[in-house]
């Protein structure tokens, strides 16, 4: 193929999904000269599969990378169709935000600001071949422009050796009909880059004036809506639309059961394995056969269209069949689809290549991000691009890196559990994988990670302002609460008795009525006069840090070995295999990972308390061997 | 180094033994042993010398006395660690040094884990590389012998009745996982009310697997037994040809055994602290009554009594009395002598001990029936120590935090905290649990939610 030289450029991202967007953007605001490849301008921040962000977890996701300088939060308050805070009641730990975007817009959005982004070029083109040169990398596109790139960062979510099926039908397609990436993955495995199949899948749009919504359940946002950002005000968002739910039945059922031989995942045509936790209503059926019925979502996917989408219900069954079974449903008898469900094969790394930076051991300045990495979701990828954005900018002008350990955020968490666990399946964020969770709420991402942001260049002078005033009102309203006495006055005992707490006999302290679970500040609010107003965030925070205390402090006290454990680095090139006393196993997994430190190598399935006991003895042995002789 | 955790264990062999040890080292050392030994000085051990001795006693937390004790004192970095260290020795007994190392444990110290001390002495200057490197072997070999230890306990009883509660831990974990992260999926919701009796049961389950350990402990601390039978029925005999040795001095004179001597014995693996008494004839040797007296006083009290006499005399005055003292339930009549011509009335015995034991304490025969009249008495015909029961103080230590988690969590859910510190809570007993059986816990909650329910868009 002739080929020509089309420049010099720092940072390559290649893909422009979720990874790809904060990827570019953050490299580019770091001052790299950055170029974001995508196979279709009109793919850009696409959301392929549900129109919505955030959710469990994948909320607290969203607020961490807003809170670090990220811009998807700011771009899901300004597509927002319906907002809710899940879980209010089961506690602060699992508060999550959640919303239902417009997706075209949402896309419409996030291209908007990539363009007008300093340092950053948006470019449509297929990325099919990368190779090393010199410290940096080769890029050639489908049309022959070559880039020579100090890093580049693969962000290819489902596009990568891409194949859609549908029933016995199957062919080699990226997502929502876009052209695959297909050259690529040959290139990567010359480099020596083992890949792997995943597979997810989409349940199918219907036309809205097709279903009938009188037979459903109606479910509305919450008010007032609070947003993702911090930039966004308070107040300033509404909802904006409506979702509904439906349930399936024994006749979805036995449709299903009758045609499962149709379904090329029992077919054994396909080979990517699944996410457990994003099952086709197939698998739902064959998996929990006892289960009469199974939920499902329909969620409206813009305002300027009429296509909605169905939420629970992804197959990969013949399109006639999905026909049959959707029409099975209450509300969608007459249903009219306008695309169809179906399942997409892809390939992915192993994610234990890479190291806390995203970058791959073995080839400096090469990143993965998102689905690339093993993960699924678009916050999940959304947070992954961020950190290898970042990374690659700070390594391209020497300044070091940034690694997020588990203690400080879900970010690390979720890129400590892909770099140490590894992947069996596409892996989703939950609340469950943080064993810090009372630590790592969504109110308190910017107390964690502002501060991380700011020094790294990524937060404005405006909102670096805003956060300083917060935490300032948040420690005064602390000390007021913990230095205020309100006396045993009768309003005051109505008021606890009203909340199903004891009354209080001689004065107490403002902060002990608040660390009773039964009352809130709202409570308080006719009995405590001195209180100064304050945003709800704050009287959130102080709230919760006086109710949870001493479970925070726990929490905190394990943090603190963990971080002991974490400072003990472990050298990048030792050969576990020369380490006298290390069980067999150990050396195997620990090869394969290859820890940073001693806290990572102890998350390592396979390696034990007494193999971290020899890796220390080791350590120290190196330290004393280095400085010769006391 | 020195930031690292206080540790303590039991620094001498876990046996029977004259003197045994409980080091303590690190930087809070001596915080820890000034809350279980008192010295005799007054005189706290933070403000002695190092390389000194200090008479004393250690007492539980609870205020309560266990034993004398000497301790003796090492500054950091003049001891065998390198930090500070203090060591407690007192006698040997197996279940004071343990009781000793668990009021250590609650003081402040984390139980050491195995080659800890020398990890420590090692990192901290005071050995080789090549003394390290026998230090590694040790390590691995104590971490082959933890890991055959897992495998033969993972076909054990202990580990189903811990494999059980994990179980029911993780169902309960994983419920409030689901419920939590699939706020809008069909998980069934989670009821307070309902959790708190699961909570509750398993907590109880627990319970009884601690006071397992404690019941196990009549084989790893043994039973108070009182020999006794009037003067030169042959207790002493018997007790040498138990002990197999000759600590007892005996001589063919009646009156020779003066002083209560102890001995641990093992009789059918279990340990009998052996108190042969004095002989109990009438005597006006002032001396020896107040021997006779203590030998009655320990009559009454003994778990386990062995009556012994003497088959070639008649039974007389002394043995009637001795028969009328004991108590029937907890008594073995041991005939002895069978070797020599029959002179007594077995009837008299036959009819007042429900267990008769024959046997020549000389020749050694009979012995094995008085094994097994011994685990009768005891209760412990059939059990066996080695399955279904906490074993180690390691092990005792996590169903303990496993307990503590547990507890909280019912407290956060009675109190009416939300569900979100209940769960931590939970995951932190069942981490406790993996950790008895020397397992990690990592993503099992994550496995089960998925397998348990049906979740996912």
């Amino acid at each position: 193929m002739r080929t020509y030289e089309a420049g010099r450029i720092d940072v390559a991202v290649i893909g422009a999904g979720h990874a790809g967007i904060e990827a570019g953007l953050a490299a580019a605001r770091l001052g790299a000269e950055t170029v974001v490849f995508t196979i279709n301008l009109d793919a850009v921040g696409n959301c392929p599969c549900n129109p919505s962000i955030g959710g469990t977890a994948k909320g607290h996701l969203v607020r961490e990378i807003d809170a670090l300088g990220g811009e998807m939060g700011r771009a899901a308050d300004a597509c927002t169709l319906q907002s809710r805070m899940l879980n209010l009641g089961k506690g602060p730990a699992v508060h999550s935000l959640r919303v239902q975007i417009d997706r075209n817009q949402y896309s419409q959005v996030m291209k908007h600001t990539l363009e007008q982004c300093p340092n950053l070029s948006l470019r449509q083109a297929e990325v099919v071949d990368l190779r090393q040169d010199g410290d940096g990398w080769l890029l050639t596109t489908r049309l022959g422009a070559v880039y020579r790139a100090g890093a580049a960062i693969l962000c290819t979510g489902t596009f990568l050796g891409g194949r859609v099926f549908v029933g016995e039908v199957s062919y080699d397609s990226g997502p929502d009909g876009m052209f695959p990436s297909s050259f690529l993955p040959d290139s990567l495995q010359k480099l020596g880059i083992s890949l792997r199949r995943f597979k997810t899948g989409t349940p199918a749009r219907v036309l809205r004036s097709s279903i009938d919504f009188s037979q459903l359940e109606v479910q509305r946002g919450d008010e007032p809506v609070q947003p993702f950002s911090y930039d966004t005000e308070e107040g300033a968002l509404e909802n904006k639309a409506v979702c509904h739910i439906s349930w399936t039945n024994g006749e979805t059922k036995r449709v299903i059961l009758e045609n499962i031989h149709r379904s090329p995942l029992y077919g054994g045509k396909i080979e990517g394995i699944g996410p457990r936790y994003c099952p086709s209503i197939e698998d739902k059926v064959v998996r929990f056969p006892d289960k009469p019925r199974h939920q499902l979502f329909i969620e409206p996917c813009g305002l300027h269209t009429e296509e909605m989408y169905l939420q629970g219900m992804s197959s990969s069954l013949p399109e006639e069949v999905q026909a049959a079974f959707y029409h099975t449903i209450p509300g969608l008898e007459e249903a009219q689809i306008m695309r169809s469900a179906y399942a997409i094969e892809y390939d992915c790394c192993d994610p234990l290549q890479l190291d806390a930076t995203l970058q791959f051991r073995d080839w400096p300045g090469l990143y993965g991000a998102g689905q690339f990495n093993g993960s699924s979701g678009y916050e999940e990828a959304a947070a992954q691009g961020l950190v290898a954005g970042i990374n690659a900018a700070l390594k391209l002008r020497c300044k070091g890196r940034l690694v997020l350990d588990r203690a400080g955020s879900y970010i690390g968490t979720l890129i400590d559990d892909l770099i140490t666990k590894g992947v069996e399946d596409p892996y989703r964020m939950m609340t469950s994988r943080s064993e810090y969770r009372l630590v790592l709420r969504q109110d308190n991402a910017d107390e964690r990670l502002t501060p991380i942001g700011r020094k790294l260049g990524l937060i404005s002078d405006a909102r670096w302002d805003t956060f300083t005033k917060k935490q300032e009102q948040k420690k005064e309203e602390l000390k007021r609460a913990l230095s205020t006495t309100l006396p045993p006055t009768d309003a005051l005992n109505r008021i606890l008795v009203s909340r199903e707490t004891s009354p209080v006999g001689t004065g107490v302290r403002l902060a002990d009525l608040l660390r009773r679970p039964q009352v809130t500040y709202a409570d308080l609010e006719s009995v405590d006069p001195a209180r100064p107003a304050l945003p709800r965030a704050v009287l959130e925070s102080v709230e919760i840090e006086l109710k949870y205390e001493g479970y925070i402090r726990r929490q905190k006290a394990d943090i603190e070995e963990m971080r002991r454990l974490e400072g003990k680095a472990l050298p990048s090139n030792t050969d576990y295999a020369a380490i006298r006393g290390l069980r067999l196993e150990a050396v195997e997994k620990l090869g394969k990972v290859r820890p940073e430190n001693i806290g990572q190598a102890g998350r390592i399935s396979g390696v034990s308390p007494a193999d971290i006991s020899v890796l220390l003895i080791w350590l120290a042995a190196r330290e004393h061997e280095k400085e010769g002789p006391a | 180094m020195g930031s690292e955790r206080t540790i303590a264990a039991i620094a001498t062999a876990q046996a029977p033994g004259g003197i045994g040890v409980v080091r303590i080292s690190g930087k809070g050392a001596f915080a820890v042993a000034d809350r279980v030994f008192r010295p005799k000085s007054g005189k706290g051990l933070p403000a002695c010398k190092g390389y000194t001795a200090h008479l004393g006693a250690v007492y539980t937390m609870a205020g309560e006395k266990l034993d004398d004790a000497i301790a003796l004192v090492f500054f950091s970095p003049k001891s065998y660690t390198g930090e500070d260290v203090v060591e407690l020795s007192c006698h040997g007994g197996l279940y004071v040094l343990r009781r000793l190392l668990r009021e250590v444990l609650s003081a402040g110290a984390e139980l050491a884990g195995p080659g800890e001390f020398t990890r420590r002495a090692y990192l901290n200057g005071k050995m080789d590389l090549a003394q390290a490197e026998a230090v590694m072997q040790l390590i691995h070999a104590s971490g082959e012998q933890a890991a055959q230890a897992a495998q033969a306990a993972s076909s054990g009883v202990l580990s189903e009745r811990i494999g059980s509660l994990r179980e029911s831990l993780k169902g309960i974990a994983a419920h409030l996982a689901a419920w939590a992260d699939f706020p809008e999926e069909d998980v069934p919701q989670v009821e307070p009310g309902a959790l708190y009796p699961q909570l509750q049961e398993t907590g109880l389950a627990l319970d009884r697997l601690l006071s397992g350990f404690e019941q196990g402990k009549v084989f790893r601390e043994g039973v108070d037994t009182v020999i006794c039978g009037r003067p030169n029925a042959g207790k002493s005999t018997l007790m040498n040809r138990l002990a197999g040795c000759g600590r007892s001095i005996v001589t063919p004179h009646a009156g020779t055994t003066r002083d209560v001597i102890e001995e641990t014995v093992l009789v059918g693996g279990i340990p009998l602290r052996l108190a042969d008494t004095a002989g109990l004839r009438d005597t006006e040797d002032p001396v020896e009554q107040i021997g006779v007296e203590a030998a009655w006083g320990r009559i009454r009290r003994a778990q386990l009594l062995l009556a012994v006499f003497d088959s070639s005399q008649p039974l007389d005055r002394e043995d009637m009395s001795l028969i009328s003292q004991a108590v029937p339930e907890r008594a073995i009549a041991v005939v002895n002598k069978t070797d020599l011509p029959l002179a007594c009335d077995l009837r008299v015995l036959e009819s007042s001990f429900p267990r008769v034991v024959y046997i020549s304490a000389s020749t050694g025969d009979g012995l094995d029936d008085l094994e097994r009249q011994v685990a009768d008495v005891l209760g412990t015909r059939g059990f066996d120590p080695a399955a279904g029961v906490l074993s180690t103080e390691r092990q005792r230590h996590e169903a303990a935090r496993a307990k503590a988690a547990l507890q909280e969590a019912e407290e956060a859910l009675l109190s009416g905290m939300t569900l979100d510190a209940v769960t931590v809570c939970v995951e932190d007993a069942l981490h406790a649990l993996y950790a008895l059986t020397g397992e990690r816990a990592s993503d099992a909650v994550i496995d089960q939610v998925f397998s348990q329910f049906c979740v996912g868009k």
